[in-house]
């Protein structure tokens, strides 16, 4: 009874049900392009430390768990080794530069990551092999640069840097292809240890240092079920240092948590919003049948066919709009060109139409309650 | 000829205190099945809070009403609902009819709501539309019937599902004294041959010749009982001369 009366009113008045049906499509992509942004732009900040080969990274004691202002010296990466329950340990050197391409891509500004070949830090490569030598002049690319630039295994990349007040530039050969870990919102290009400290852009060229200074070591532990015995053993038994886990460091990012929590405060509200209309919305068609809700109770129709029959249609039109909103979302994103910041997630796309799913009864609710309280006394013209 | 519908003692105050109103005071009447009985009087009389009462819709302060020998006082909203449903038939004066469901499916809606059957035969709102004229109008929404063809999908509606009692809350109120004349005839003639106990509230006495008796109410009171034929279509047709 409650699915006719529902399904017979919604037929009749498909216009006004569409419109609501749209205006919560609508709702539902800016949903999901704010949570594909937030995914997109988190990414951007966090997909290198996030998908680190060691599950703790070393910085300089005091550093504030900035990758920019810590340094460590190859003595910090010996103490770290010795360290018992270290599996592995590498040195991870950070810092900007210009990538340049023979095929006449647009120069792409890049995060240059200097790793130790075959040691934590270095990502896999997907397509190719790794990095073989500490002073090999080769890179292993993000899959970000490979997409942007059209640039694949075998290709050469040009290292643009300043050196002092020279501007040089250094031929890699691309041996390898990862998948996608940028840093410091830009895709990036990894190089050997030794490589990084030529390429990268220093002040003083001639400045050879005694000692190869990184920015943060990367530690591969042998059980990582232990991280925070661990965490604690390494700042014990190293001197200077401070210990966080992957995602401790990379919430620490600087502007990522702030990021974050801006485009959440928007999805938060855009809900927020979707609730408002949806209940407002329902809560007007409400407020104008209460005559024919009075007069429908009277002729021995419940309170539970009434109220049933009000929340099958709100959920069916917040349903119906929320996957119009997500197809439309899906498809319109495949348009978008590689370099926005928009990735749709299954972690991010989920609880996104799990929590527009629930919006609509949520809003729903004031005007199924209302319909409940009207006295079938009004067929009358009489009300209590 | 069995009382399908009884009020004992009937009172309702509204308020109380020194607030207090007494809308009907101690009315008792009968109404057979087979009857058509005409509730009448001024506004404020009472007559539309007796409907109510009647109806189950509202609870009387003290006394009882029986419909098919049933006191629905003590049943709870869900169980009048129910019975509602499916001993009594209603129209009203405005807001009659469901607006997105079609003249047929809205007479149809008072055998969804008792689970019967939609046809014995030939379908039965169909049936009953046809008999009231209403054969090209089946499939048109409210909106696109006037006002006597929607006074009649209602009475269709209170008859299809065969209730003990019928109740008319003025329904000749829109229409003109042609169309009224036909609406309230024809409703007779289905209260009388269908044996249903009716009862139409109205002010309007012209209406009269087609009811059995006429309950003169006023001030909350019954003021007069009106049985006899020559007497009604005296006050009918009295009233009819003064328009």
């Amino acid at each position: 009874m409650a699915f006719y009366l529902a399904f017979k009113e919604v037929w009749h008045s498909k216009g006004r049900f569409l419109l609501i049906a749209s205006i919560v499509a609508l709702i539902t992509t800016l949903v999901l392009f704010i949570a594909a942004l937030a995914e997109g732009l988190g990414d951007g900040n966090r997909e290198y430390l996030e998908k680190l080969n060691g599950e703790l990274i070393v910085y300089q004691d005091n550093s504030e768990l900035s990758v920019s202002a810590s340094r460590l010296g190859r003595s910090t990466l010996a103490e770290v080794r010795r360290v018992d329950g270290v599996a592995d340990a590498g040195q991870v050197f950070f810092s900007s530069s210009t990538l340049e391409f023979l095929n006449g891509s647009e120069p792409l500004d890049v995060s240059l990551v200097g790793v130790e070949p075959g040691k934590p830090g270095e990502p896999p490569a997907y397509e190719g092999v790794g990095l073989s030598r500490d002073r090999a002049n080769e890179a292993v690319l993000d899959r970000n640069v490979a997409l942007r630039a059209g640039v694949e295994v075998g290709d050469t990349v040009i290292v643009k840097s300043v050196q002092g007040t020279e501007e040089e530039r250094y031929p890699l050969t691309v041996v390898g292809i990862s998948d996608g870990r940028q840093f410091f919102l830009q895709p990036s290009i990894f190089v050997p240890q030794l490589t990084w400290e030529k390429v990268s852009p220093q002040g003083d060229p001639d400045g050879a240092q005694g000692d190869l200074i990184s920015n943060v070591i990367a530690v591969k532990i042998a059980n990582p079920a232990q991280l925070d015995v661990m965490k604690a053993r390494l700042e014990a038994n190293v001197g200077d240092v401070e210990v966080a886990d992957r995602v401790t460091a990379y919430e620490a990012t600087p502007g990522y948590s702030a990021q974050q929590s801006t485009l959440n405060t928007q999805r938060y509200f855009t809900l927020l919003i979707g609730v408002l209309v949806i209940g407002g919305f329902f809560q007007i068609q409400t407020l104008q049948k209460v005559a024919q809700i009075g007069m429908l109770k009277a002729i021995g129709t419940t309170n539970a066919v009434v109220a049933l029959a009000a929340a099958i249609q709100i959920v069916a039109v917040n349903t119906l709009g929320v996957f119009i909103g997500a197809a439309g979302s899906l498809l319109l994103s495949l348009t978008f060109p590689v370099e926005v910041p928009i990735v749709f997630t299954s972690q991010a796309v989920i609880p996104a139409v799990a929590s527009l799913l629930i919006i609509g009864p949520l809003g729903g609710l004031v005007s199924v309650w209302a319909l409940t309280r009207v006295e079938p006394l009004r067929a009358l013209g009489l009300a209590q | 000829m069995s009382v399908a519908l009884r009020a004992e003692n009937v009172t309702k105050i509204y308020g109380s205190g020194a607030d207090a109103v007494t809308a009907v005071d101690n009315v008792s009447f009968e109404v057979n099945s087979g009857e058509f009985v005409a509730l009448v009087g001024p506004s404020g009389s009472g007559k539309t809070t007796m409907l109510a009462m009647l109806a189950g819709l509202l609870s009387p302060s003290s006394g009882k009403i029986f419909i098919a020998g049933q006191e629905m006082s003590n049943m709870g909203d869900r169980q009048r609902a129910t019975f509602r449903r499916q001993y009594i038939g209603f129209t009203f004066q405005q807001n009659n009819l469901v607006p997105y469901l079609s003249a047929r499916d809205n007479v149809d809606l008072m055998l969804r709501l008792n689970k019967k059957p939609l046809r014995n035969g030939v379908v039965k709102s169909e049936e009953m539309l046809t008999r009231l004229g209403l054969e090209h109008r089946m499939h048109h929404y409210p909106s696109e019937l006037s006002g006597g063809q929607q006074q009649r999908v209602a009475i269709a509606r209170a008859l299809i599902h065969e209730p003990a009692v019928v109740l008319a809350d003025e329904p000749t109120a829109s229409l003109d004294t042609t169309l009224a004349y036909q609406v309230v005839e024809t409703f007779a003639n289905l209260i009388h041959e269908q044996g249903r106990a009716g009862i139409m509230v109205t002010h309007d006495l012209r209406m009269a010749k087609f009811v059995d008796r006429v309950i003169q109410m006023q001030d909350g009171e019954i003021h007069r009982i009106i049985n006899d034929r020559a007497e009604i279509d005296e006050l009918a047709s009295l009233s009819a001369a003064l328009g």
